[in-house]
C-alpha cells in the first residue's frame, strides 16, 4: 500500500535533486517521443539551446518574450500571496492593452513622452480594475475567486473581439478584421536592441523583491495570506488589503499588455496575450513568488518557446509535437513539486491492517 | 536517491550513444545556400488551404533541389514577425507567406531585410523585396457554381465564408453568378466565421445553413468541416482549395483549387537564375495555377458537359465571369452589359450581386 504524508523536512538539497531528477526524467521521456518522430535526441536539444541562446539576436528573442511573463508573473505573485488564487491574469493583460491602445489611437498627437506614461497609467487602471472586481466580490461576499477571474477573461477576450471587428476595425484594411498599427510615438522606444520594456521588468523585479520583503504594506499582505484572522486580530483592514493588492496584482498583468501592445505587436489585437497569462500563473508558482526567481524561471520559460520554435523549424517538427515536447517537461517540473510536499512510503498491508 | 542518480545517467548516456546518427544532409545550389521559408496560417494537414501550398514546397523541394523551411498555424498578427525573424535567422533568404493577414507585418519586416525577398499571398502591398501573388480563383469558382447550381432542389445554396474582404466578397460573387447562370431561381446564403483555419465552427456555420433548407454547401474556409456537415446530414457540397472527395464521399462534387507549385517553383528558378524582380503575379485557369478538381458521382447529370463548355471558353479568353450585366443585391446595374468588372474593382470588392442572402459588412 502507498502512504502520503506531507514533507516537513525536505531540505533544499533534496529540493534541489528531485527538481533535477525531475528535469532529466522529462529529457529522457521526450527524449523517446522524439526518437519516433525519427530524430536524434540530443541534436534537437541542443539545438533548442542553440536556438534560445546561440547568437546575440537570439538571446534578443528570447528576453522579449521573457519580459511579459516575467511583469505578469509579479503580478500573479503579489496576489497569490494573499492566497487569492487570480486566474485572470489574461483578461487582465488584455484590459490593459485595451487601455494603452485607447489612448494610442485617440491622442496620437501627444508627443512620446506624454502619450507613453499615459498609456502606461491607463493600462495600470484597467487591468487593475479588472483585477479588482472579483477582488471586491471575494472580500465582501466571500465568491470563488478561481471561478471569477477566470470567467473574467472570457469577457475581456470577448470585448477585444468586438472592438477589432467593430468600433476599433481598420477602415484602411477593405474589410479584414485588424485594429490600426499604432503611430510612432505610441512605439515603446528601444534600448540596447530591445523595447525598453526590459528597464520595467528590471526595475519591477527590485521594487517588488523591496515592497513584499521590507515595507509594511507588504507585511501585511503577507499576514493576511497566511490567516485573514491573524490580520484582523492585528487591526488590519482586510477587505482593503485584499481588494487594493489585487489592483496591483491586476495593475501589473495590464501593464505586461501594454508592453506587448506597444512595444512588439505596435497594435492590438485578440492574439495580444499570446497565452502568457496562463504560462505566468506557472512560472510565479514554479519561483515560489519570489520576485529574483521570477525573473530566472521567465527566462528559461521563454528559453523553452524559442528553442521550441527554432526546432520546428530546424527539424521541421510539427507545431504540435513541439507542444507536446513543452508540455510533457512542464508535467514532470510541475509533478516534482508534488514530491518536495509530500512523502510517498510504501508500507506493508498486514502491518497496516494489524495497527488498525 | 541514488538509484534515480543512476539511472539518469544511464538514460543520458544513452542519449549520448543516440547522438551522431540521423543526421540530414543540406542542398546547397552552386555553393550559395538557397533557403525558402514557407508560414502557413493553419497545420499542414488542414486538407485545405495550407495543405495546398505544402504541396508546392515539396514541388520546390523536388524541383529545385533547394532547401525549404515552414512553420505552422501562425497566427495572423505580430508573431508572424519573430516567424519571419527565426526563419531569417535560420537561413532563410526566400519567404513566402501565404495568408491575408501577414500583409502589414510583411510589408513592415521587408523594408528591414531589403537583401531577403518576399512573396506575399493574396493582399496588395508590393515592395522593392516584396511580390503578391494569387490566382483567379474566381474562374473555377464560377464552374463550380454551375454545378451547385444544377444540384440544388431548395434553390438555396449555403456558402460558408472567412472575412468580410475582397478576396471572399469577390469569391461569392463568381460562384453566385455560375449559379444563376444556369439555375436564376437559386440563392446562395452566406454565413461569415471570422477564421480561416476552425474546423468545429466551420462545420457548425454549415449545419446552421442546412437547417435553414439549404441542401447544397459551398465554403471559402481551410478545412473540410463544412463538406463533412453536408455529409452527415445527406446533403451535397462544393469544397474548395484541394480535392476534398476523400473528406466527404458522398456529398463532394467538385471545388475550386490551388495548384502553386508552377509559381513556386517559377519564383525560385528566377532566384538562382538572378533575374528575379518583385512582381505583382494574379495567374487565372490557363496558366494553371488554379484548376476545377475533378467532378464527381455526386454531380447532377450534364453538370460537366456544361462545365466544359465554359471552361473551354475561360480558357481560350473568350468568357469573362465578371461580364455584364451584372446587378448588386438592390437589382442597380453595377457592371452594364458589354463591359466587365475591371481588375481594381475586384480588388477592392465590397458589394454582393443580385442573389446572394448576406451582408459584405458587420456581422
Amino acid at each position: 500500500m502507498l502512504r502520503m504524508s506531507a514533507r516537513t523536512d525536505c531540505s533544499r538539497n533534496e529540493a534541489v535533486i528531485i527538481r533535477t531528477s525531475a528535469i532529466l526524467l522529462a529529457l529522457s521521456a521526450v527524449a523517446v517521443f522524439i526518437m519516433l518522430l525519427g530524430h536524434n535526441p540530443l541534436s534537437v536539444y541542443l539545438s533548442m539551446i542553440e536556438g534560445a541562446f546561440g547568437s546575440g539576436y537570439r538571446i534578443t528573442e528570447t528576453i522579449r518574450k521573457a519580459i511579459p511573463l516575467i511583469v505578469a508573473s509579479l503580478g500573479i505573485s503579489l496576489a497569490f500571496r494573499l492566497k487569492f488564487w487570480n486566474i485572470g491574469a489574461e483578461g487582465q493583460i488584455m484590459m490593459g492593452a485595451f487601455g494603452a491602445t485607447f489612448f494610442a489611437l485617440n491622442f496620437q498627437n501627444l508627443p512620446s513622452v506624454i502619450l507613453l506614461p499615459l498609456m502606461g497609467l491607463a493600462s495600470i487602471i484597467c487591468g487593475g480594475i479588472w483585477g479588482a472586481i472579483p477582488a471586491y466580490f471575494r472580500a465582501k461576499f466571500r465568491t470563488n475567486e478561481t471561478i471569477f477571474t477566470l470567467m473574467m477573461n472570457y469577457i475581456a477576450l470577448k470585448w477585444l473581439t468586438y472592438l477589432q471587428y467593430g468600433p476599433w476595425k481598420d477602415p484602411g484594411a477593405l474589410g479584414f478584421p485588424k485594429i490600426p498599427g499604432f503611430t510612432e510615438n505610441a512605439v515603446l522606444p528601444a534600448f540596447f536592441g530591445l523595447h525598453i520594456g526590459w528597464i520595467i521588468a528590471v526595475l519591477l523585479i527590485v521594487i517588488m523583491h523591496i515592497f513584499v520583503n521590507h515595507t509594511k504594506r507588504g507585511y501585511e499582505i503577507n499576514v493576511v495570506g497566511e490567516s485573514e484572522n491573524t490580520g484582523r486580530y492585528a487591526g488590519m483592514n482586510v477587505k482593503f488589503i485584499i481588494i487594493y493588492t489585487i489592483f496591483l496584482s491586476g495593475g501589473l498583468c495590464g501593464l505586461a499588455g501594454m508592453i506587448e501592445a506597444s512595444g512588439v505587436n505596435k497594435t492590438l489585437s485578440v492574439e495580444i496575450t499570446r497565452g502568457v497569462g496562463y504560462t505566468a500563473i506557472i512560472t510565479s508558482w514554479l519561483s515560489s513568488l519570489r520576485a529574483p526567481v521570477i525573473a530566472i524561471v521567465c527566462i528559461l520559460f521563454a528559453a523553452m518557446i524559442q528553442g521550441g520554435t527554432f526546432i520546428q523549424m530546424a527539424f521541421q517538427i510539427p507545431q504540435s509535437a513541439a507542444q507536446i515536447l513543452q508540455g510533457m517537461i512542464l508535467f514532470f517540473v510541475l509533478g516534482s513539486e508534488f514530491f518536495i510536499k509530500y512523502k510517498i512510503s510504501i508500507i506493508n498491508d498486514n502491518k497496516a491492517e494489524a495497527n488498525q | 536517491m541514488k538509484k534515480l542518480t543512476l539511472f539518469s545517467v544511464l538514460v543520458l548516456s544513452a542519449l549520448i550513444a543516440f547522438s551522431g546518427c540521423g543526421k540530414k544532409d543540406k542542398t546547397t545550389i552552386d555553393g550559395k545556400e538557397v533557403v525558402m521559408g514557407f508560414i502557413y496560417v493553419g497545420p499542414i494537414g488542414d486538407g485545405g488551404w495550407t495543405y495546398a501550398h505544402e504541396q508546392g514546397r515539396k514541388a520546390v523541394e523536388k524541383e529545385t533541389g533547394i532547401r525549404t523551411i515552414f512553420k505552422e498555424t501562425v497566427p495572423e498578427g505580430a508573431e508572424v514577425k519573430d516567424v519571419i525573424r527565426s526563419m531569417i535567422d535560420q537561413g532563410a533568404t526566400i519567404i513566402a507567406a501565404t495568408s491575408f493577414g501577414y500583409m502589414d507585418y510583411v510589408a513592415e519586416i521587408a523594408k528591414e531585410f531589403p537583401a531577403i525577398k518576399f512573396l506575399h499571398c493574396s493582399g496588395y502591398k508590393m515592395g522593392e523585396n516584396l511580390s503578391t501573388y494569387f490566382g483567379r480563383i474566381e474562374q473555377p469558382r464560377y464552374l463550380s457554381g454551375i454545378v451547385a447550381g444544377m444540384k440544388t432542389k431548395t434553390n438555396k445554396i449555403g456558402y460558408v465564408a472567412a472575412f468580410e474582404i475582397p478576396e471572399v466578397v469577390r469569391g461569392i460573387n463568381a460562384f453566385t453568378l455560375g449559379v444563376r447562370s444556369v439555375n436564376p431561381k437559386a440563392e446562395v446564403h452566406v454565413r461569415w466565421t471570422h477564421t480561416w483555419y476552425d474546423p468545429a465552427k466551420e462545420k457548425e456555420a454549415a449545419k446552421a445553413l442546412l437547417d435553414e433548407k439549404c441542401d447544397v454547401i459551398a465554403q471559402h474556409q481551410d478545412t473540410a468541416g463544412p463538406q463533412q456537415a453536408a455529409e452527415e446530414r445527406g446533403m451535397f457540397s462544393v469544397g474548395y482549395n484541394s480535392d476534398m472527395a476523400k473528406m466527404a464521399p458522398k456529398a463532394y462534387m467538385t471545388a475550386p483549387v490551388w495548384n502553386w507549385g508552377p509559381y513556386y517553383v517559377g519564383e525560385v528558378k528566377k532566384v538562382l537564375a538572378g533575374t528575379w524582380k518583385a512582381s505583382d503575379y494574379w495567374g487565372g485557369m490557363k496558366d494553371d495555377i488554379v484548376q476545377l478538381a475533378p467532378i464527381t458521382a455526386n454531380a447532377p447529370d450534364g453538370a460537366e458537359a456544361k462545365v466544359n463548355d465554359i471552361k473551354k471558353k475561360i480558357l481560350d479568353g473568350t468568357f469573362d465571369v465578371f461580364a455584364g450585366p451584372i446587378k448588386d443585391q438592390k437589382g442597380t446595374v453595377k457592371v452594364p452589359a458589354g463591359s466587365a468588372l475591371a481588375d481594381k474593382d475586384q480588388l477592392s470588392c465590397d458589394w454582393f450581386v443580385e442573389g446572394v442572402v448576406g451582408k459584405t459588412k458587420g456581422k
